[in-house]
């Protein structure tokens, strides 16, 4: 039943955030909100209803490192559209293997012991 | 620059495309609290932090903007590539903002209502987005 909920809010609050990016302008602007914490959002709540705060703050603790793998995972993505001329579907789907590398990279320099 | 609003760019976004967006955030947020579950909050975290609105939204930038283009007889493909390379550009600096909205929540959790920590969270990210997309 949680898994339900966490899939309907997860789902709802990232619509929510991508039709706001939508409607701004202009595009540079509007593209912050393709980095909202929407999962954040609609992850944590529930979290600290589950688990607790001490278990929602420790994973708030490596979404910091979620978060450099993102920054790398939105510049290789510039760099593929812009300067190598991808279609964004292609740059957006292939530059995942960099999220993941990356995030997988961090957690082991950093968080692994924890 | 200015920042304004275009309410009609809603009506441009067909159902099957906001399906696509629940869909895909629905099962990024499913995987996120899954991995937490199994493999504990040091690998469930790095989720919290996954792509989940950007690669559909950059498409769609392309795809519309490709769309508005052929309309008015225009080969729009160039013209979408570098609508959705803006965007990009735009999540970069969101994903900076992301560090401050992790920080904050890790901070501020343990000593507010939740509600508090994530809104003033949320907060940060986005003041701190808007400071460098001003700042750029």
């Amino acid at each position: 039943m949680s898994f339900l909920l966490r899939f309907l809010i997860g789902g709802l609050v990232v619509c929510a955030f991508a039709s706001l990016a939508d409607t701004l302008k202009p595009k540079t602007f509007a593209g912050i909100f393709g980095a909202a914490p929407s999962v954040a959002l609609a992850t944590l709540a529930l979290t600290v209803s589950q688990d607790g705060r001490t278990f929602a703050a420790e994973e708030a603790r490596a979404m910091l490192a979620g978060a450099a793998a993102f920054a790398a995972y939105a510049l290789t993505c510039l760099e593929l559209i812009a300067r190598w001329r991808w279609t964004p579907l292609r740059a957006t789907t292939a530059s995942l293997v960099v999220w993941f590398a990356s995030a997988a990279t961090f957690w082991f320099l950093l968080l692994r012991s924890r | 620059m200015r920042i304004r609003f275009d309410f009609a760019a809603l009506c441009r976004s067909k159902p099957k495309e906001y399906a696509v967006r629940f869909f895909f955030g629905g099962t990024v947020t499913l995987l996120a609290g899954v991995v937490a579950h199994y493999c504990g909050s040091s690998v469930g975290g790095l989720f919290l932090a996954f792509p989940a609105i950007f690669p559909a939204g950059a498409t769609l930038i392309a795809k519309h903007e490709e769309r508005r283009k052929r309309k008015a007889g225009l080969d729009g493909k160039e013209r979408g590539r570098l609508a959705a390379a803006l965007d990009t550009r735009g999540a970069v600096i969101g994903a900076c903002g992301l560090f401050f909205f992790a920080f904050s929540v890790h901070s501020l959790l343990p000593v507010l209502p939740v509600a508090a920590a994530l809104g003033l969270a949320t907060l940060a990210w986005f003041a701190s987005s808007v400071l460098i997309w001003r700042l750029r």
